[in-house]
């Protein structure tokens, strides 16, 4: 069946490859004399805009955005020494964003995935959020073909598992979450080049969930937390809610939702940005039905505002203020 | 003999990276891959056994070679498929179809003559490896 003519092709495809080789070398090697413009790389690839963005559209968590800055730079300097052909291993990226309820690891994970596309670190660029339920299976040999669709969905991109200490359940001895915790891990150092792992949950559950995990340990190169958000920070995220949303709190309301903000963070249950966001959620509700039940002709500008009734009328206000006021909001909660 | 079923059959086999690149092909136009392996490559033989589940909602070819890789460490000798599949309305069929393993020696197949009355003589084809049972064939 081996023709003459296939012989010769695969030789001449040899020869192709052996010459293709030596060029490349050869271009390596010139590479490397050539001195590489730092700030020419930065500029062209998409980061600084990004890393802007992250900037202007969350509020606070400055030491995660300062971790985003460095884990950027740290890959724009691999790929200049690829270029000049220095020999770089390739960093693990895998991460642990620990944090309180709604501090934005999510979406900080969404920016990650972003960033790391653009820096060609990641093929795709998309995010897999996962929790317990969709790795760990409810019988014998159930586990193990859910975790790997979730691990193979997640490829090219960036897999969020939350509340990863749901995982491991040390009570329950026959409890199948230790297979998945096996498969992570083992796809996690052979398959560096093509996922990026990044665990969140609350702080002291996920520090239990490493000392009993070693391994996970070892494998999360960067432990970023997210710090709770002061007052003052979450009005600036109600603010920037407001605006994406076209409404705005007037003055009597700003002042009534920072003492709502003031009643509510002490009380269980607060989940930071989201709290924020269901507030406004209600507020528009109330401001819906106060404009209804008005009635009448209103201004395109009476629409989008929020008034102070609209923010007072919360359960919280009903309640006499809380004993001790409260300036440091994490500091109280601990 | 080189068996030649599917799409590039007449090519050199494929290296890991060239799959990748088709497989890649398949992903950016919207079909779902699957894996399929058979000792029993009868051209006639067109349902072949698969690897596992039709792979639906994959962003990456890595994810693809993972499972392609699985296949081929636990069955080194058997050809292995990937096939693309097109399911959108109107179309509903296999776009591509790649054959990404073979075993080392493929012994080819015999033509069989079989007389009949007046003379008539109706052929067949026979694959050499079928004559030994499923899993024994290509050690």
């Amino acid at each position: 069946m081996t023709s003459p003519a296939r012989a010769g092709r695969q030789a001449a495809t040899s020869d192709e490859a052996r010459a293709s080789e030596q060029a490349e070398a050869s271009s390596a090697h010139s590479a490397s004399v050539e001195p590489v413009d730092v700030s020419a790389t930065y500029m062209d690839s998409n980061v600084p805009a990004l890393l802007d963005e992250l900037d202007s559209q969350l509020v606070g968590l400055k030491p995660v955005k300062e971790r985003v800055r460095e884990i950027a730079s740290l890959l724009l300097i691999a790929r200049l020494r690829e270029r000049v052909g220095l020999e770089t291993e390739r960093p693990t990226l895998h991460m642990s964003f620990t944090g309180r309820a709604g501090t934005g690891k999510t979406t900080v994970a969404m920016r990650m995935a972003t960033i790391l596309h653009h820096l060609g670190y990641i093929r795709k660029g998309h995010l897999v959020v996962a929790t317990r339920d969709d790795l760990v299976g409810q019988y014998v040999g159930h586990t193990a073909p859910k975790t790997k669709e979730v691990l193979k969905k997640a490829m090219g991109g960036v897999l969020f598992i939350d509340e990863a200490y749901y995982l491991y359940r040390p009570e329950n001895e026959r409890d199948y979450g230790q297979e998945a915790i096996e498969m992570l891990l083992t796809v996690m150092e052979n398959n560096r080049d093509d996922i990026v792992v990044v665990l969140a949950g609350y702080k002291e559950r996920m520090e239990t969930f490493f000392h009993s995990n070693p391994g996970f340990h070892s494998r999360v190169a960067h432990h970023l937390d997210f710090p709770d958000y002061s007052v003052d920070e979450l009005m600036a995220i109600a603010d920037l809610m407001l605006e994406h949303q076209h409404y705005r709190l007037d003055d009597d309301a700003r002042q009534a939702f920072r003492e709502y903000l003031e009643r509510r963070i002490p009380q269980p249950h607060f989940a930071n940005a989201r709290s924020v966001r269901n507030a406004l959620d209600r507020a528009k509700l109330r401001q819906a039905s106060r404009l209804v039940r008005n009635g009448g002709v209103v201004t395109s500008d009476e629409l989008a505002r929020i008034d102070e009734s609209d923010v007072r009328q919360s359960r919280l206000f009903a309640e006499p203020p809380p004993p001790a006021p409260t300036q440091e909001p994490s500091a109280a909660r601990v | 003999m080189r068996i030649t079923q599917g799409t590039f059959s007449y090519l050199p086999d494929f290296t890991d990276e060239q799959i990748e690149a088709q497989v890649q092909y398949c992903l950016d136009n919207g079909w779902p891959l699957l894996i399929e392996y058979t000792d029993d490559p009868h051209p006639r033989n067109i349902l072949w056994e698969m690897w596992g589940m039709p792979m639906f909602d994959i962003k990456d070819p890595a994810a693809i070679m993972l499972e392609l890789n699985a296949c081929r460490k636990e069955l080194p000798r058997h050809y292995i498929r990937i096939s693309g599949y097109d399911r959108s309305l109107g179309r509903a069929s296999t776009m591509l179809s790649i054959i990404v393993n073979r075993p080392p020696e493929e012994p080819g197949f015999h033509l069989e003559r079989e007389g009949g009355p007046d003379r008539q003589v109706r052929y067949t084809l026979r694959s050499y490896a079928a004559d030994k049972q499923g899993g024994e064939r290509y050690q």
